[in-house]
């Protein structure tokens, strides 16, 4: 056999390459391109090098955009998962109630990203909104277009609201794989109901779960509508997350160049984080200690 | 260890039983012996697992009672009635080694850490598991996992019973053989009472002192091996157990005679009150093929001879009934008529699938196989 005939299998390859060029290369290195240049308009540029890089890097705003970021994701995290997995021990099994909490719990899943900035605009209002008129009435006062604490309490609630079901369903979905003799076998090895959790249903969810912490880690990072919709960035910068602010560059400034630095450098974040994850999900209760 | 009473037990996987039909077990009463083994025997979805979930009290019978040494243990939790059980597929937990896997019911039970430290080894040493204890136990084979979880309820001191439900299903068929002693050792060292639950005749004839065979939510009979063998109180018991199971023949009785059409077998003089229709069985172990005729044998014609090497299974036709005849090695099978000859001690009569007593004089019992 020829060296001609052993790499046909490449010829395969080529419709998956095509798609993978022009959704993703293609885009990403036209990001690359822009982030080496100076652009002033249409044919009229300038080869700046790695300046927009080291400008981004020392850019204050985005070191604070991505403390903002950080804190944000860890937050969601750390809330949305343990209350994921909650809700999801506590849905019932089988039966009519089985399928009406599903709907009930994937309702927000369904909903626009922008209608649920909307949505919660109205219901933190202070003057008409359900909750937030109702928090006044207790005599705290509570508005999230005016304290920075009041817009990340908004903005952390709407968005627990919005994707803890994402949570759920996946929790909900690992828990259903279990066989019921593993139940079993716990109740008559007289386990306590923390016991079965630690031991059956917390390690038979972690595939699952690796996935649920990956997929809101890489969104809550990645956020832009609903905060966009809410708040704007505000009051000030204090909600002012990496996408909202690289909007404001982008588009906002008609700074491509260093939009694009800083959109390689954003993607490189998120890039490395997702890695670092994955990498210790992998061996989180594997008791596989390299 | 216990002696297990099964008080009118009955069970219903619907809130409100209309039928017989609506339940998974229907009334059982019956007394399982401390210390022994059992089988429950049967096909998919006899309710035999029913059965042991309820023994075990992951069910709550709908009806009558479950009693451990005389007592009441109906409404008791599966923690609380110090019964082991190990499932068809090998329950582990995944996270911990093989030690903690082991020691799991006695930590959760408050047992102090020596008295855990000597159990677990001990069981261990038993199940040949000593190399392994400190291995996570996710990465062992299918045949250790099914040990540890026997493991589990072993490492129990005051276990009353093992329950098992068709424990050997996943595991290769030489460990099966291996497994399947074990067992026997272990039912031997600790007198254990074991139920184990399969609807493999071979795994439930070797393994049991009394097999209880079920069938369509009833128990149809126990009985030691031979019992189920020689004397089988129903038809489908009969048709079951034995490889290839007996034959049956709808008959009428007449003046002791079976008739089939033109053909009449005499029975026995005991049989001559019967009258109307009934069912002829008898294993094919037990008929014998003469290659001439001989007196009170019948003509049949050959249809099929199988060859398993130890035995041969010849199909013959007796007028237009089929029945199988176990004819040994070596004997010459007549190429297209034989005479079929029915041992009379060996018939049995069934009315409605029940076996008739007729006061035949039975083949002396022997030991029951231990």
């Amino acid at each position: 056999m020829n060296k001609w005939e052993d790499n046909k299998a490449w010829f395969m390859v080529i419709p998956v390459f095509l798609v993978v060029a022009v959704s993703a290369i293609i885009p990403l290195m036209t990001v690359v391109n822009y982030s080496l240049q100076d652009i002033f308009g249409p044919g009229q540029r300038v080869y700046v090098g790695l300046e927009w890089y080291k400008k981004a890097l020392t850019d204050s705003r985005l070191h604070d955009a991505l403390s903002r970021q950080l804190l944000f994701s860890s937050l969601v995290l750390l809330i949305e998962i343990p209350l994921g997995i909650m809700i999801a021990l506590m849905m019932p099994k089988k039966g009519w109630g089985a399928s009406l909490s599903l709907v009930l719990v994937a309702l927000p899943l369904l909903i626009p990203w922008n209608v649920i900035g909307t949505i919660w605009i109205i219901f933190m209002r202070p003057d008409i909104g359900l909750l937030g008129a109702a928090i006044n009435n207790m005599g705290i006062p509570f508005d999230h277009t005016a304290a920075p604490f009041d817009a990340w309490v908004t903005v952390m609630m709407m968005e627990v609201w919005h994707w803890t079901p994402l949570v759920v369903l996946l929790a909900y979905a690992g828990l259903q794989a279990i066989p019921e003799a593993y139940f079993q076998a716990a109740r008559i090895d007289g386990a306590s109901a923390w016991a079965t959790f630690r031991y059956i249903q917390l390690p038979k969810m972690r595939g699952v779960l690796t996935i649920a912490v990956l997929l809101r880690f890489m969104d809550s990072f990645l956020i832009y509508a609903e905060p966009f919709v809410l708040t704007g960035g505000g009051p000030g910068n204090s909600t002012t997350f990496l996408s909202i602010y690289l909007v404001k560059l982008a588009v906002g400034q008609f700074d491509l160049g260093p939009a694009a630095a800083f959109s390689m450098i954003y993607f490189l974040i998120v890039l490395l984080f997702c890695w670092l994850f994955y990498q210790v999900l992998l061996k989180v209760g594997t008791g596989d200690k390299s | 260890m216990a002696r297990i009473d099964l008080n009118n037990l009955a069970h219903s996987y619907l809130a409100k039983p209309k039928s017989d039909a609506d339940y998974a077990l229907r009334k059982t009463d019956h007394v399982w012996e401390d210390g022994r083994a059992y089988a429950l025997l049967g096909p998919s979805g006899c309710g035999k697992t029913t059965l042991l979930n309820i023994i075990s009290g992951l069910l709550q019978p709908s009806e009558g009672k479950v009693l451990f040494d005389g007592k009441d243990v109906s409404a008791l939790p599966p923690q609380e009635r110090n019964i082991a059980q190990v499932f068809q597929f090998p329950v582990i937990y995944d996270t911990m080694s093989v030690f903690d896997n082991l020691a799991f019911p006695l930590r959760n039970r408050k047992i102090p850490p020596a008295e855990v430290q000597t159990r677990v080894k001990e069981v261990a040493e038993m199940l040949e598991l000593v190399d392994v204890l400190d291995k996570r136990a996710a990465n062992l084979s299918a045949d250790a996992k099914q040990k540890i979880s026997l493991g589990r309820g072993l490492v129990r001191s005051d276990v009353a019973a093992i329950l098992f439900d068709e424990p050997l299903t996943v595991i290769d068929p030489h460990l099966k053989l291996m497994l399947r002693r074990k067992l026997k050792q272990i039912h031997a060292r600790f007198k254990l009472t074991m139920v184990y639950v399969t609807h493999d005749q071979l795994e439930a004839l070797t393994f049991a002192d009394q097999v209880v065979v079920m069938n369509e939510g009833r128990v149809l009979q126990i009985g030691t091996p031979q019992d189920l063998f020689e004397n089988p109180q129903h038809t489908f018991v009969g048709y079951f157990i034995g490889s290839p199971g007996m034959n049956f023949l709808p008959c009428t009785m007449q003046n002791g005679s079976a008739c089939l059409g033109e053909i009449r077998i005499p029975i026995g003089k005991e049989t001559e009150q019967l009258q109307g229709n009934f069912e002829l069985g008898i294993r094919p172990e037990f008929l014998v093929l003469h290659n001439n005729p001989l007196p009170e044998t019948y003509k049949v014609t050959v249809k099929e001879i199988e060859d398993l090497g130890n035995c041969q299974i010849v199909r013959v036709q007796l007028a237009e009934h089929t029945l199988k005849v176990k004819v040994p090695e070596g004997q010459e099978v007549p190429a297209e008529y034989g005479f079929l000859e029915f041992p009379p001690e060996w018939i049995r009569l069934y009315a409605d699938g029940n076996l008739i007593e007729r006061g035949v004089q039975k083949q002396p019992q022997l030991e029951p196989v231990q």
